[in-house]
C-alpha cells in the first residue's frame, strides 16, 4: 500500500492553534487569579448607549476602581469586596435577546465571572432571567423597566433587581399630574411602539383614570423606535388639543421630540410629562420650554438626596467624565453596592460565594447615593425606593437647568404588596398604598 | 378641514424628506447596479458633520446664524465627495460588474465598518445643532397647526433638487453620456464613454444627496449612533416603491409613502408601523417592477 506523501501543514495552522490555547488558558487563568469577577452588561453602542450605556459603564468602571483602592465613604470602605479585589467584565448589550442569552452563558460559564450586573433591555432581562436560575449565579438586573421580570421567575433565587420597575414611574407620574395640575381634563400620548412604551402608556392611564376619573384621552400616537421625525404625529397631537401629553421616549427619540415639538410650539400651551426626562435635563437647554414635568425613574441624577455616598458619587462622576452622572450611573451604582452590601453581610472573610451572595441580598436594605434601597418586594428580590418628578427650568443668564416643585413619592405608595399584579392593584384603587 | 390640512402637510414635509433619503441611493443603483447598503452611514456621516460644524460655530456666537445653513450644505458637500470618492476609488471600481448579491453584502461590510468608524470619531454622545432649525420661525397653517418654517423649506429644497436631477440627466451632455451607461454599459464603452470616470462621478453624487439628506435632518433631531441604518430600511422601501434606479419613481415612492402614513398617524395612529410596508407590498403585488421600474430582458 502506498502512502501518499503527508501534506505539509500550512504555517498559519500552529499559530491558530497556540493562540485558540493561550485564549482558553487566559479565560481560566482569568477565573483563578483570585479577583472577584462581575460580569457588567450594558449597552456600548446603538441608540441606548449614549443615554444610558455608556454612562451605566463609566460608572461601573469608576466605582470599582474607587472601591478596589478602598476609597468610598463607610460603610463601604473595606477594600474590593470582602477585601478581594474586583475584576470587571464588560461586554455590549446590543444584539438583542438571543445574543444576549449566549453572552450570558459565556460570561458564566467561559469567562468563569463570579456575579452578573446588567441589562437595560427589557426583552434582555425577560430572556436572561430563567437563565440566571438555571446556571445558579447571582444576576442583578440594574436597570430594565419590565413588570414582567417575577412573573417569568415567579420563585428566584440568584436573580435581583436592584432598580424599580416602570409601574411605580407611571403611577408617581399620574400621582404628581393630578396635584399640580388638578384641572386636567384631557390627556395624549406617544409612546415608542414596544413593550416599554405601551406598558408605560397603559400603567398612567390605568393610573390616572383611577386618581381622576373623568380625564378624557384625546389622542395615542405610536411611532416606531428611533423614528427621529416626528411631524405628523405633532401634527396630531396639536390637532386633539390635549391639556398634558404623556411620554415614555427616551435617548435621541425623547430630545427630538421636544425639539420638534419645541419649534413648531406644541408644547407653549399644554405640558409634556416625561418619564424618562431626566436623562435629557443637562442638555434640553432653552429647547425644551420650563414647566415640563421631568422624572428620574427613582430617585437618581437630579433628584438623588445629599448624602455622604453621593457626595462622592456625583463630584468624583463629574470630574472625570465631564458631565454629571444621570440616572442609569446612579443605578448602576446602586447595583454594585448592593453586591458588595449582601458578600460582606455575614462578615465572613475571603472570596465570597454565590449562596454567600444571595443570601445576603435577599431582603437586605442597605444604602445607596440615591438614599436607602430595601430589597422587600417578589420575596427579598425586588428593590423598592421612592421615586420623584419635578418641572425642568432653565435659565438662560447662568446656563443652567434644574428641576423644580420636586414631589417624592414612597415606594409602598407605588407599588402593590408582594404577590399582586400591578394592573390589578391599580384597577382596585391602590389598596394598601401608604402615601404621605 | 383641518385634518385634510394636516394630512397634506405632514404628507408633503415627509415625502419631501423621504426623496432627499431615496435620491442617492437610487441613482447610484441606477447607474452602477450597485444596491448600496451603505447608503445610510453616508446619511450619517452628513449629520454628524453638520453637527459638530454648526455646534461648532454657535459655540463662538459672533457670525451672522444665516450662514449655518451654508455650513450644514458645505459639510454635506465634503463629507460627502471625500466618503464617496474613497469608497469607490478604493473599493468598489475592483468589482465594478459583479454580481449585485456580492455588491449588497460588501456595502453591506461597508455599513458595519462606517457605523463603527463613525463611534470612533464621533463617539456615542449625541449630537445637537438645532439652532438652523429655531431660526426660521414658525408658519401658521389654519387656526390650530403650527409648522417649522425650516420644514417647509425643505420641501423647496427637496423640489429643487430633484428638478436638477431631471435636467441634468435629460438637458445636458453629461446626462446623456449618463443615461447610455444606463441603458447599456458595454456599448458605451464602446462608443467611447469613460465609464469608470462616469461610476466614480454617480458615486460621489450619490453619496453627497445621502449626506445631504443628513446634514439638513441634523438639525431636527439628536444625531446619535444608529441613525444610518434606521434610514436605510426607509429609503429601501421608497426606492422599491417607486422602482429601483429611477428618479421620478424615488419621487412618486416618497409622496405615495409619506401621504399614506399621513393618513395613518391622523386616522389610525396604531396602523402607522404596518402602513409604509402595507404600501410596498400592495405595489410590488401588482407591479414587481414598482411604480417607474422597467421589466428587465433576460439576456441569454
Amino acid at each position: 500500500m502506498q502512502h501518499l506523501p503527508r501534506k505539509p501543514s500550512h504555517p498559519i495552522r500552529p499559530i491558530a492553534v497556540a493562540l485558540s490555547l493561550a485564549l482558553a488558558a487566559g479565560a481560566v487563568g482569568a477565573a483563578d487569579n483570585g479577583k472577584y469577577r462581575i460580569g457588567i452588561v450594558t449597552f456600548l453602542s446603538g441608540a441606548a448607549a449614549g443615554p444610558f450605556g455608556v454612562p451605566a459603564a463609566n460608572a461601573a468602571k469608576l466605582t470599582v476602581d474607587t472601591l478596589n483602592a478602598g476609597k468610598l465613604p463607610a460603610p463601604y470602605n473595606v477594600k474590593g469586596i470582602n477585601g478581594v479585589e474586583i475584576e470587571t467584565v464588560i461586554i455590549d448589550e446590543a444584539g438583542g435577546a438571543t445574543k444576549q442569552t449566549e453572552e450570558f452563558r459565556n460570561l458564566v460559564q467561559r469567562q468563569k465571572v463570579d456575579a452578573v450586573i446588567g441589562y437595560i433591555s427589557s426583552g434582555d432581562c425577560l430572556a436572561i432571567a430563567p437563565a440566571a436560575e438555571e446556571l445558579k449565579v447571582p444576576t442583578i438586573f440594574f436597570d430594565c423597566g419590565t413588570s414582567k421580570v417575577f412573573e417569568t421567575v415567579k420563585n428566584p433565587k440568584y436573580l435581583f433587581r436592584t432598580g424599580l420597575d416602570a409601574v411605580v414611574d407611571n403611577v408617581a407620574a399620574a400621582r404628581y399630574v393630578v396635584e399640580t395640575r388638578p384641572q386636567l381634563k384631557t390627556v395624549a400620548s406617544i409612546q415608542q411602539n414596544y413593550a416599554w412604551g405601551q406598558d408605560s402608556w397603559n400603567d398612567f392611564i390605568l393610573a390616572l383614570k383611577q386618581i381622576k376619573p373623568d380625564v378624557k384621552v384625546v389622542s395615542e400616537q405610536w411611532p416606531k423606535l428611533a423614528q427621529g421625525q416626528y411631524g405628523a404625529e405633532i401634527s396630531a397631537l396639536s390637532v386633539s388639543n390635549p391639556d398634558v401629553i404623556h411620554s415614555s421616549f427616551w435617548g435621541g427619540d425623547m430630545e427630538a421630540l421636544m425639539q420638534q415639538g419645541g419649534a413648531r410650539g406644541l408644547f407653549d400651551k399644554r405640558i409634556a410629562v416625561l418619564t424618562a426626562g431626566e436623562t435629557g435635563v443637562e442638555r434640553f437647554k432653552d429647547q425644551v420650554p420650563n414647566g415640563t414635568i421631568v422624572g428620574g425613574r427613582g430617585p437618581f441624577g437630579a433628584f438623588a438626596p445629599k448624602n455622604a455616598l453621593n457626595d462622592w458619587f456625583r463630584p468624583a462622576f463629574t470630574a472625570q467624565y465631564k458631565e454629571p452622572p444621570t440616572y442609569p450611573a446612579y443605578k448602576m451604582v446602586q447595583a454594585i453596592l448592593g453586591l458588595k452590601a449582601a458578600a460582606e453581610k455575614g462578615g465572613k472573610a475571603g472570596m465570597p460565594g454565590a449562596e454567600q451572595v444571595v443570601q445576603g441580598l435577599t431582603g437586605l436594605s442597605f444604602e445607596a447615593p440615591s438614599g436607602t434601597v430595601q430589597m422587600s418586594r417578589a420575596k427579598g428580590h425586588q428593590a423598592v425606593q421612592s421615586v420623584s418628578f419635578g418641572e425642568y427650568q432653565y435659565d438662560a443668564k447662568s446656563g443652567k437647568a434644574s428641576v423644580t416643585k420636586v414631589k417624592t413619592y414612597a415606594g409602598d405608595c407605588l407599588m402593590p404588596p408582594d404577590g399582586t399584579a400591578p394592573a390589578d392593584w391599580i384597577k382596585a384603587g391602590f389598596p394598601g398604598a401608604k402615601c404621605n | 378641514m383641518t385634518n385634510l390640512l394636516a394630512i397634506l402637510f405632514d404628507g408633503a414635509i415627509y415625502a419631501s424628506w423621504l426623496f432627499l433619503v431615496a435620491a442617492g441611493l437610487t441613482i447610484i443603483y441606477g447607474v452602477m447596479r450597485v444596491l448600496n447598503m451603505a447608503h445610510g452611514s453616508f446619511y450619517a456621516i452628513g449629520a454628524y458633520s453638520a453637527a459638530s460644524l454648526v455646534g461648532w460655530y454657535f459655540s463662538g456666537q459672533t457670525g451672522n446664524p444665516y450662514w449655518s445653513y451654508l455650513l450644514l450644505l458645505g459639510s454635506a458637500l465634503v463629507a460627502g465627495t471625500l466618503v464617496g470618492v474613497a469608497i469607490e476609488r478604493g473599493l468598489l471600481r475592483f468589482l465594478h460588474g459583479k454580481d449585485e448579491i456580492l455588491m449588497v453584502i460588501v456595502t453591506y461590510a461597508l455599513l458595519l465598518i462606517l457605523e463603527d468608524v463613525t463611534k470612533l470619531v464621533w463617539g456615542v454622545d449625541p449630537y445637537f445643532a438645532n439652532q438652523p432649525y429655531r431660526l426660521l420661525g414658525q408658519t401658521e397653517v389654519g387656526a390650530v397647526l403650527r409648522f417649522a418654517t425650516y420644514d417647509l423649506a425643505l420641501i423647496v429644497v427637496t423640489v429643487a433638487i430633484g428638478l436638477t436631477a431631471w435636467f441634468v440627466l435629460n438637458r445636458t451632455n453629461k446626462g446623456r453620456l449618463l443615461r447610455a451607461v444606463i441603458h447599456d454599459r458595454e456599448i458605451a464603452v464602446a462608443m467611447g464613454v469613460n465609464v469608470d470616470a462616469m461610476f466614480t462621478v454617480t458615486f460621489a453624487i450619490g453619496s453627497v444627496l445621502g449626506a445631504l439628506a443628513g446634514a439638513l435632518t441634523a438639525p431636527a433631531i439628536s444625531v446619535t449612533p444608529g441613525i444610518g441604518v434606521e434610514v436605510i430600511v426607509l429609503a429601501f422601501a421608497v426606492v422599491v416603491v417607486g422602482g429601483l434606479g429611477s428618479i421620478g419613481g424615488a419621487a412618486a415612492g416618497a409622496v405615495l409613502v409619506g401621504l399614506a402614513r399621513s393618513v395613518a398617524v391622523h386616522m389610525a395612529p396604531e396602523m402607522e408601523l404596518f402602513v409604509i410596508y402595507g404600501v410596498m407590498f400592495l405595489v410590488l403585488a401588482f407591479r414587481p417592477q414598482g411604480l417607474f421600474g422597467q421589466t428587465l430582458v433576460r439576456r441569454i
